[in-house]
């Protein structure tokens, strides 16, 4: 048994880190908006989706004009990622502006269900207009770094077989260890980071020590939005088709990662998106092995959230949470 | 497919069914048509959605009905009777098949029904039919409650669905040589169902189940369970779920240089399936109910006609529109002659129709079982050899 399971590894940690790398960062747009407003963001994971539509839309307009060929690919992905992300870092803040700053005051639980009805609206409004321009909500991009690799693990011990991937899923881990980087670097060591875990800490105090509080929260929501939207984009380019519904079960997920690595906690939320992959992926490929057959892969959610349960049974905090800790 | 939405519109169907009962006790129209001296009308009526997104294929259906219909009617004026189609649009809705199903109950010259086109309107509005004793035979509904609840006037001439796993198994294991099979499901009822059907079938005929894994519909990553197929190295894949996860899959499954064949049932028989899987969707293969018609000569010469008459080129379900009108009208034809040229009663027409042997359609022999299944309806298997819609007819498997 161990045999098998050492023997498939390889695989599962390239799958498993490819998709922690998406619940990753998406799990860092909840966790920098709970961590400053104690706000469970629940459209964040359809900011994701409509990041991966906006990008997909682009993709396939630039093909239609003959861009796509003329350009290197990976050109034309930076292109994509930085318009997508500029375009919902915008409609991250309008959000903010219209659906939660005129609730600031009011019981957490209103923001709440005013996330979810933000949610419900983008997911159908997505449709809708992919619906009416494509007859079809179901939308296939151009493939795009379809190059496939394998490392030979086989090479170092016989007891592990290679792992496949392709470029995309390169270029995907890559651009979320850029990301995730940069926001660590601009929250801890440039002048607005300091201002974010300020705002964070004490909103009231910060906004006595001349920071525009608004100003800020603008800012995160701008961020949080922007990683999510050019995540999106990078999960249209390696799964090729995506739907409108898409953002539910990855929001859902990247939520539970944001939970599990501490929620507030920037490096927390990584941590826990990574973890999450992994975990899954490991468990769709080795539940029915564990268990002798009673359990099979489609336990693997089951498997995760157990393991999620266990950890805050012991960690109330989540893995990197502190008692009293900056947020943010 | 889709029990889940089968049993919401036999909720549905249930409350309007007692609305419009309501309504009709006290109206109980007579067919006044009747009258005239050219001998008495018997329509025969059609109920396919003739708007909205499946229009063409029910368009398709009812046209191929006409067909039929129109060439019988020299064989009818001979009896003394003016045949006329009376076609309704049953919109693809439960509740509008319904309302339409109490209009040609009330209506005393219609004598038969050809329809419908989807399973979930097809139920419902059979409760109707059987109450007022209107024999249908439907061309396309495959959902395995259609003629399960046993009702005397409904028939089909296209296989069940739960027939399309065992021949899915019988296609993969005898001419594609599979022995070592990996089933994975979508958890519906749908899925679950085909694939359960597909890992028995596949047991009996001697081919080992390497694994049986399910997937969750919504999701894009199926990485974790391609992993364990490349482990176990099967020779064909056999999924049982429909065409957004299917698509996805095999994908997938040709990213991790897994060259073996997919299979699926009817819910892979879709464009868009080509569209998500692109190049990948080569060496995939699908079961379909409906047969390709430009495999016969018949079909062909029925495919020519077809053109010729109503200018379209045939759909999947147009020759079954055609046989079911035959058959249909071969019942009454016979229940007319057994009451001595007189207008047969509507339960009459439907023992008629059950009792039809040997039956030589276009696509289809037909011959009924006890409870209207088609006993000569066969499942189809198609293959994509490229990324182009819809795949080429491989081979049939008969019960």
């Amino acid at each position: 048994m161990l045999a098998e399971i050492l023997q498939s590894l390889p695989q599962v940690l390239v799958d498993g880190i490819a998709l922690g790398a998406i619940y990753a960062v998406i799990a860092l747009g909840y966790t920098m908006v709970y961590g400053i407003l104690e706000l469970i963001n629940f459209a964040h994971g359809e900011i994701f989706m409509t990041g991966a539509f906006i990008g997909v839309a682009m993709l396939i307009l630039m093909t239609g004009m003959g861009w796509l060929a003329a350009m290197p690919a990976i050109l034309a992905l930076i292109l994509v990622l930085v318009v997508t992300s500029i375009l919902t870092g915008f409609m991250g803040v309008g959000i903010e502006r219209m659906a939660y700053r005129p609730l600031r005051n009011s019981p957490k639980l209103i923001t709440l269900i005013s996330a979810i009805g933000v949610s419900f609206l983008l997911q159908d409004l997505v449709r809708f207009i992919t619906e009416y321009k494509r007859g079809n909500y179901i939308l296939t991009g151009p493939s795009m770094f379809n190059e496939q690799f394998s490392i030979k693990f086989s090479s170092i011990s016989s007891s592990f077989s290679d792992a496949f991937f392709k470029t995309s899923t390169m270029i995907l881990i890559i651009a979320v260890v850029i990301m995730m980087i940069g926001l660590d670097f601009f929250v801890n060591k440039t002048k607005w980071g300091m201002a974010m875990r300020a705002v964070a800490q004490d909103r009231e105090t910060a906004s006595l020590m001349s920071i525009n509080v608004n100003k800020v929260i603008s800012l995160t929501f701008f961020i949080g939005s922007a990683l999510g939207g050019a995540t999106g984009v990078l999960f249209a380019v390696q799964y090729g088709t995506i739907d409108p519904y898409i953002g539910f079960i990855l929001g859902l997920k990247a939520f539970t990662a944001a939970v599990l690595g501490g929620i507030g906690n920037i490096r927390g939320a990584m941590a826990g998106g990574l973890m999450l992959g992994i975990l899954e992926m490991f468990a769709a490929a080795n539940l029915q092995l564990l268990t002798g057959g009673i359990f099979g892969a489609e336990y693997k959610d089951v498997f995760a959230f157990a393991i999620l349960i266990v950890v805050l049974i012991f960690k109330p905090e989540g893995l990197f949470g502190k008692a009293v800790t900056e947020k943010v | 497919m889709g029990i889940k939405r089968g049993l919401k519109v036999l909720a549905v169907s249930a409350l309007s069914l007692g609305l419009l009962a309501g309504c009709n006790s006290s109206g109980g129209s007579e067919g006044s048509n009747g009258g005239g001296g050219s001998g008495k009308v018997i329509k025969i009526a059609t109920q396919t959605p003739l708007s909205g997104g499946s229009a063409t294929l029910g368009e398709s259906i009812k046209l191929g009905a006409q067909l039929a219909l129109e060439e019988n009617k020299k064989k009818f004026e001979d009896l003394g009777y003016k045949l006329q189609l009376q076609p309704y649009d049953d919109q693809a809705d439960p509740k509008k098949g319904v309302a339409n199903a109490q209009l040609i109950g009330s209506d005393k010259s219609i004598l038969g029904v050809v329809g419908h086109l989807n399973s979930g309107v097809s139920i419902p509005s059979s409760e109707v039919y059987e109450k007022y004793k209107v024999p249908m035979v439907s061309p396309a509904n495959t959902a395995t409650e259609v003629t399960d609840r046993g009702l005397k006037t409904v028939n089909r001439i296209v296989a069940r669905d739960d027939f399309q796993g065992p021949a899915g198994a019988d296609f993969a294991i005898n001419k594609l040589g599979a022995k070592k099979i990996f089933v994975i499901q979508d958890k519906t009822a749908y899925g679950t169902g085909l694939a359960d059907a597909f890992k028995e079938a596949a047991e009996e005929a001697g081919a080992e189940i390497l694994g049986y894994e399910g997937i969750t519909v919504g999701e894009k990553d199926f990485n974790g369970v391609l992993t364990q197929v490349l482990s176990k190295k099967p020779d064909l894949v056999f999924f049982g779920g429909l065409y957004t996860e299917g698509g996805q899959l095999i994908r997938q499954a040709r990213d991790k240089g897994i060259k073996i064949p997919f299979m699926g049932g009817d819910g892979m028989d879709s464009s868009t399936l080509v569209e998500i899987a692109g190049d990948s969707v080569k060496d995939v293969y699908y079961t379909s109910v409906a047969a390709d018609a430009s495999k016969s000569t018949e079909g062909k010469d029925f495919s020519s006609k077809y053109k010729e008459k109503f200018n379209k080129n045939v759909e999947s379900y147009s020759a079954y529109g055609y046989d079911s009108m035959s058959v249909l009208l071969k019942g009454l034809e016979t229940a007319i002659e057994g009451s001595d040229g007189d207008l047969p009663a509507r339960e009459k027409v439907a023992e008629e129709i059950r009792k039809i042997q040997d039956f030589q359609g276009v696509v289809t022999k037909v011959e009924f079982d006890d409870i209207g299944d088609n006993k000569f309806a066969k499942v189809y298997i198609y293959k994509f050899s490229e990324a182009k819609y819809p795949g080429v007819q491989e081979g049939e498997i008969s019960k």
